[in-house]
């Protein structure tokens, strides 16, 4: 199992931090992750990415071309990557900002409404918790307990945000599970 | 923290505490991305173990400070990235003159000039072939991944007091920005380490003095210290290391250095499901280079040809060209500005050699 994703979306909507998120979980279930980030001369309100593979082998390369899934919180994302996009693959798009219906038809869409999952979880904030729930719920890559269980250890330190976030979690998670049954 | 338990770390923050577990006290720096988070995490955590971090008002201050701190007999480092490490090649020279060991960072971005802070693989003719002047080599280390560079940088503090020269860790902004999960090595007691003969720590009064000192006025004495230095690069050829992948029945052979290295352990493996013989052949240790392994290779029937992939417009590809010695073709594919070469373009690049071949 290697499964390489691309995570994009503006500056301030979570995504570096999303892929950690993915990152840790894949540690603590003892598979091997790695995340790299973008760092040139982004800023806020510009674009970020990071690309995460998580494997149960070794992995070799952390850079990736073709991801099998991409996770696109915002327009100018989508439009960057969605053409590189494995065959078979997958997109998530945040439909609470990204208006357009994606063309292609040999991968699976997932339309997500990120923003307002997370506006009833408590928080806008939340989006990428919301969106790391729908991809669970996508994939089963983890267990929602394993992922539950990542982010009380991710947020100890604060743990006031555990709640919000687990419901964040919980809303994203149940989204997309009820599409893919 | 047990010894056995992973943690998630960013690489400059995961050579940065195994620096500190292998017994680094003195960190001396400036800031230049892509490696600020060496001193940031350096800063925070030296005073905890009873160290000391200084923020420099230049690179030129800081290995200076490395200077006076080995002399003193410290384990120090320095890290910077490229424009920085210019500014540190004289210090660095006059370390290695001084016969004083030290540990030094390059989180290489593009250039020359300011360039940019992108990954790039720009600076291998200045790690191995000098950067400063006279007549000094550095044991040039090029780790492929967070694991690899904490195991290197943990043992660099020895491996530098062995020889007495400067150790260099030559990564890249991949490697300084991208996280894996990492098994720390434990903490060394550094009260535990030896006292060393030579260090000038002022607590010798009306005992036989120590000089430290990188001039030799008179030409008999400075070829003297020469010999005595190109004596210890050649038994520095002991630390020399390799990787070799899937290469025992390898065709094609894909050679590069750092994380371009492990980019390509995964253009091996996308060909061979292509029918393709490919390996890998990479070097652990930039200086001294493995040449022996590169001359076995070309040496074998079967491999027909070498392509080296770098972040620059060829400059490893010379040691590798000097090591096969006209036996086989070897070929070079480079990307530069902080690009970065994925493993389908390393593919395309392979396919279409096969093809005019």
């Amino acid at each position: 199992m290697t499964e390489n994703i691309i995570i994009a979306g503006f500056g301030g909507q979570g995504v570096l931090s999303l892929g950690q998120f993915l990152a840790y979980a894949a540690m603590y279930e003892n598979k091997e992750a790695t995340w790299l980030p973008s760092y040139g001369p982004e800023m806020r309100g510009g674009t970020a990415n990071c690309s995460l593979v998580i494997s149960d082998k070794p992995i070799a390369s952390p850079v990736i071309e073709t991801p099998d899934t991409l996770i696109a919180l915002n327009k100018p994302s989508l439009d960057k990557f969605i053409d590189n996009v494995k065959t078979g693959g997958a997109v998530i798009v945040n439909s609470s900002i990204i208006k357009d219906k994606i063309e292609r038809d040999d991968i699976k869409v997932i339309y997500l409404p990120a923003n307002d999952v997370a506006a009833a979880a408590g928080s806008v904030k939340t989006a990428n918790v919301v969106v790391l729930g729908a991809y669970i719920a996508a994939t089963k890559l983890f267990s929602k307990e394993s992922v539950r269980a990542t982010i009380e250890k991710i947020f100890k330190k604060k743990s006031n945000v555990i709640p919000m976030n687990l419901a964040a979690f919980e809303l994203g998670y149940a989204a997309i599970d009820k599409e893919c049954k | 923290m047990s010894t056995s338990e992973r943690t998630l770390m960013k690489g400059n923050e995961a050579i940065a505490e195994a620096a500190i577990r292998g017994g680094c006290r003195y960190f001396f720096g400036y800031p230049i991305t892509p490696q600020n988070e060496i001193p940031e995490y350096m800063s925070r955590r030296l005073p905890e173990v009873g160290g000391a971090f200084i923020q420099a008002e230049s690179e030129v201050s800081a290995i200076n400070m490395v200077y006076g701190a080995a002399g003193a007999g410290g384990r120090t480092m320095t890290s910077s990235s490229s424009p920085g490490i210019s500014l540190k090649q004289e210090g660095i020279s006059y370390i290695a003159g001084a016969e004083l060991p030290c540990v030094i960072v390059n989180m290489v971005r593009s250039g020359p000039g300011l360039g940019g802070i992108l990954p790039s693989q720009g600076d291998y003719f200045q790690a191995v072939k000098g950067g400063g002047h006279g007549d000094y080599r550095m044991l040039v280390y090029g780790p492929a991944s967070i694991q690899e560079a904490v195991d290197i940088v943990y043992k660099a503090f020895d491996k530098a007091e062995q020889y007495r020269i400067p150790v260099m860790i030559l990564g890249d902004g991949v490697l300084g920005q991208m996280m894996e999960p990492v098994t720390l090595p434990e903490m060394l007691d550094t009260s535990a380490f030896p006292k060393k003969e030579w260090a000038t720590d002022g607590t010798r009064a009306g005992k036989d003095r120590r000089v430290i000192n990188s001039l030799y006025i008179e030409s008999e004495l400075l070829e003297g210290m020469n010999k005595k230095l190109a004596a210890v690069y050649e038994r520095m050829k002991a630390e020399t290391a390799s990787e070799s992948y899937k290469t025992d029945d390898a065709e094609l052979i894909l050679t590069a250095f750092g994380t371009t290295a492990r980019i390509a352990k995964s253009a091996v493996d996308i060909l061979r499901e292509n029918g393709i013989k490919a390996g890998l052949l990479r070097p652990v240790t930039l200086y001294p280079f493995p040449s022996e392994a590169y001359a076995a290779l070309a040496a074998e029937e079967r491999v027909k040809k070498f392509v080296t992939f770098e972040l620059n417009m060829g400059q490893m590809v010379e040691d590798v060209r000097l090591s096969v010695n006209g036996k086989k073709p070897v070929e070079f594919y480079g990307r530069s500005g902080g690009n970065i070469i994925s493993p389908d373009e390393m593919v395309r690049v392979c396919l279409g050699l096969i093809k005019n071949a």
